[in-house]
């Protein structure tokens, strides 16, 4: 079985969300309360806006969309949470979290640099009739737990299963994507083995030096989108442009 | 009233003015716990935490009251295991207040977990690679060593005494306690430690992230040596403020210059180990994950000078203070140093859980605020309540003081001499 990873070219993102909106709808991630505020909202990915920090009309925009990026090694969130509620599959290298088992001590959040955890503040509602829209593939999470993008996973035990109902030991790659994958519609995220992803020209992590072996890969041909997205650290000079 | 019920040779208050005294406390109790219950009935969206601060006010207060109490086991392994006589004098109120300490800050803790009934699940599925499994266990167990050693003293009570069965029991118990004192110790010493951790360990956190030996970066080592530095300023505040509520004296002048002593040396031994720490940070941990220190200190309010006052300001000066014979024999210095001691290592709490969340990591984040609701700000106000409450108690109906008998019957005589004289005259 292969490791996944994805690659996401950031020249193609247009930053229309939809990828957002897939994930949310796949995975049963309810509507925010009224009274929740940006950081209080559920976004298993998230699309940031970039720009070169020039004036009109030298300015220029990208779209960086973040995710979980299934670190590899030392995963920091599994390897700080206090009851073994991340599991991190060694043969597919996705980072899971059991929900189920969470305690919801939050301190995965503080260690994930990439701010890709999300906590169930509110519990999960659904407009009346809209629950007859819930994906059955996804248990939908319960207030006081941490949860995050795992890749659609229940679209990969799908496949597994349908794999296994055909007699066959791994899935056919075409019948395992995940929805932000599939709705992108400019073919911005790529999906599949994670060392296709590393081979993309023009290829960076996030945060590279931090040592976590990322496997998301962002590319772009934009030398200032690779100098402002692979940064450590926000600068204070960049943040006010 | 309740007459029978406080020790022999001591004077308290009429049991109407203790009343009074705890009334405004036992409504702030009430306050906090509702605003619990809140939290607890509606959920954490109660408070002004967020994605992004995961960890607010209350691991920030946490973090330092559990630093405070510390005098707790500290005490106790100088006057158990290095046989420090002097402090039998406040042995007894230290484990009060270290009870106290630890088990409002695991109150909290409760209260800020998302799903409460599942903390035994850290018990049954540990993960062995986590700082927050050792805090847990080594917390657990020592609440637990805490409240077994706040037993004798509850039954050393004039009126429980008059029970043989409960007589012998505290005598048996008391047995105990070099026992229970190296335990403490032992689990005291790792849990300080694997708090320290709990952020050291962060590698997504540059800000936050220490090297160290073996598994425990250095910041596990710098929480064990703060805490054993303030545990004892905290010990001098809290008895030279009951002493003047009370207006009694509690214990001999030589009992605060030994805690000031203690809490001097190892708080200069602290400031030093602490100022290489941030050394090695700034020069090879910090650049050798990508970050260069600079960056932090960029965002206001977070300044450099935050690191100066703590390190300085709040490090070294109380330190030569309480180093000094010569100030630590003025009251007013050595209980300023000592409080400007524990405001050191509130603060250095702050910096390690607020700050550290506050500063973006990605080079697209922003840099973000917090203020607490006051759901959070209530909630601990509840466990100030609760502390203040179990104190008083435990002041009035127990012995916490020994030598304030002895310090009275000197007292009474003194004046009676005084007064003898001036009739002579």
């Amino acid at each position: 079985m292969k490791r996944y990873g994805m690659s996401i070219d950031l020249d193609k993102c247009n930053g229309c969300g939809a990828c957002m909106v897939a994930c949310a709808v796949e995975n049963n991630i309810p509507a925010a309360p009224e009274n929740a505020n940006d950081r209080k909202g559920i976004t298993w990915i998230r699309v940031y806006k970039i720009d070169n920090g020039e004036a009109w009309p030298e300015r220029r925009t990208a779209f960086v969309p973040v995710l979980c990026q299934q670190c590899g090694h030392d995963t920091p969130c599994a390897h700080v949470c206090p009851q073994q509620a991340v599991d991190v599959d060694a043969k597919t290298g996705i980072v899971g979290q059991m929900t189920e088992r969470c305690l919801g001590c939050r301190y995965c959040m503080a260690a994930c640099p990439y701010h890709a955890r999300y906590f169930n503040w509110w519990d999960p509602k659904w407009p009346a009739g809209m629950e007859k829209t819930l994906n059955p593939g996804a248990a939908p999470r319960m207030r006081g737990v941490v949860e995050k993008c795992n890749f659609c996973q229940g679209r990969l035990h799908a496949a597994q299963e349908r794999a296994a109902a055909t007699g066959k030991s791994e899935i056919d790659p075409a019948d395992y994507v995940p929805a932000c994958v599939e709705a992108c519609p400019t073919g911005a995220i790529r999906f599949g083995d994670v060392n296709d992803a590393a081979k993309q020209p023009d290829s960076f992590r996030l945060l590279e030096k931090l040592g976590t072996e990322p496997k998301i890969y962002y590319r772009s041909k934009r030398e200032w989108v690779r100098k402002v997205a692979s940064a450590p650290g926000r600068n204070k000079a960049v943040a006010n442009g | 009233m309740d007459k029978e019920l406080i020790a022999r040779g001591v004077k308290r208050c009429s049991t109407g003015r203790f009343l009074l005294w705890i009334l405004p406390w036992v409504g702030l109790l009430a306050f906090g716990l509702f605003a619990a219950a809140l939290c607890l009935v509606k959920g954490l969206n109660q408070t002004n935490m967020d994605n992004r601060f995961a960890f607010g006010l209350w691991i920030f207060l946490d973090l330092t009251v559990i630093a405070l109490g510390a005098g707790a086991f500290f005490t106790g392994f100088l006057l158990y295991i290095l046989k420090v006589k002097e402090l039998k004098a406040v042995i007894n109120s230290a484990v009060v207040i270290g009870l106290v300490c630890y088990s409002g800050a695991v109150t909290v803790l409760a209260v800020d977990v998302g799903q409460p009934l599942r903390a035994w699940f850290t018990f049954w599925y540990p993960n062995v690679h986590s700082m927050l499994t050792e805090v847990t266990f080594c917390i657990s167990c020592y609440l637990t060593v805490l409240a077994i050693e706040y037993v004798p003293i509850v039954l050393k009570n004039r009126r429980l005494r008059d029970v043989p069965h409960l007589m012998v029991f505290e005598h048996e118990l008391h047995k105990l306690v070099y026992v229970l004192a190296g335990v403490g110790t032992f689990l005291s010493f790792f849990h300080q430690g694997s708090l320290g951790g709990l952020y050291g360990v962060l590698r997504g956190r540059p800000f936050a992230f220490r090297e160290g030996l073996f598994i425990w970066p250095s910041t596990f080592f710098l929480f064990i040596l703060s805490a054993a530095a303030v545990g004892p300023s905290f010990l001098i505040c809290i008895t030279w403020a009951v002493e003047k509520i009370s207006r009694k004296r509690l214990v001999r002048q030589e009992v605060y210059r030994v805690l000031a002593r203690i809490s001097g040396l190892l708080l200069a031994v602290y400031t030093a180990a602490k100022s290489i720490d941030t050394l090695v940070w700034i020069n090879r941990t910090s650049p050798g994950a990508g970050f260069l220190a600079e960056q932090y200190y960029s965002w206001r309010p977070f300044g450099t000078w935050i690191l100066l006052v703590e390190i300085i300001g709040c490090g070294l000066v109380p330190a030569l203070v309480l180093l000094s014979p010569r100030l630590r024999q003025s009251t007013r210095w050595m209980v300023a140093a000592a409080a400007v001691a524990c405001c050191g290592v509130a603060l250095n709490r702050f910096v390690l859980t607020v700050q550290t969340l506050a500063l973006p990591t990605l080079p697209f984040d922003e840099f973000l605020s917090y203020v607490p609701s006051w759901q959070e700000v209530g909630t601990f106000l509840a466990v100030v309540a609760y502390g203040v409450l179990v104190y008083s108690i435990s002041f009035r109906y127990f012995r916490l003081f020994p030598q304030e008998r002895e310090l009275r019957v000197e007292s009474a005589a003194a004046e009676a001499e005084a007064e003898f004289e001036l009739v002579e005259r």
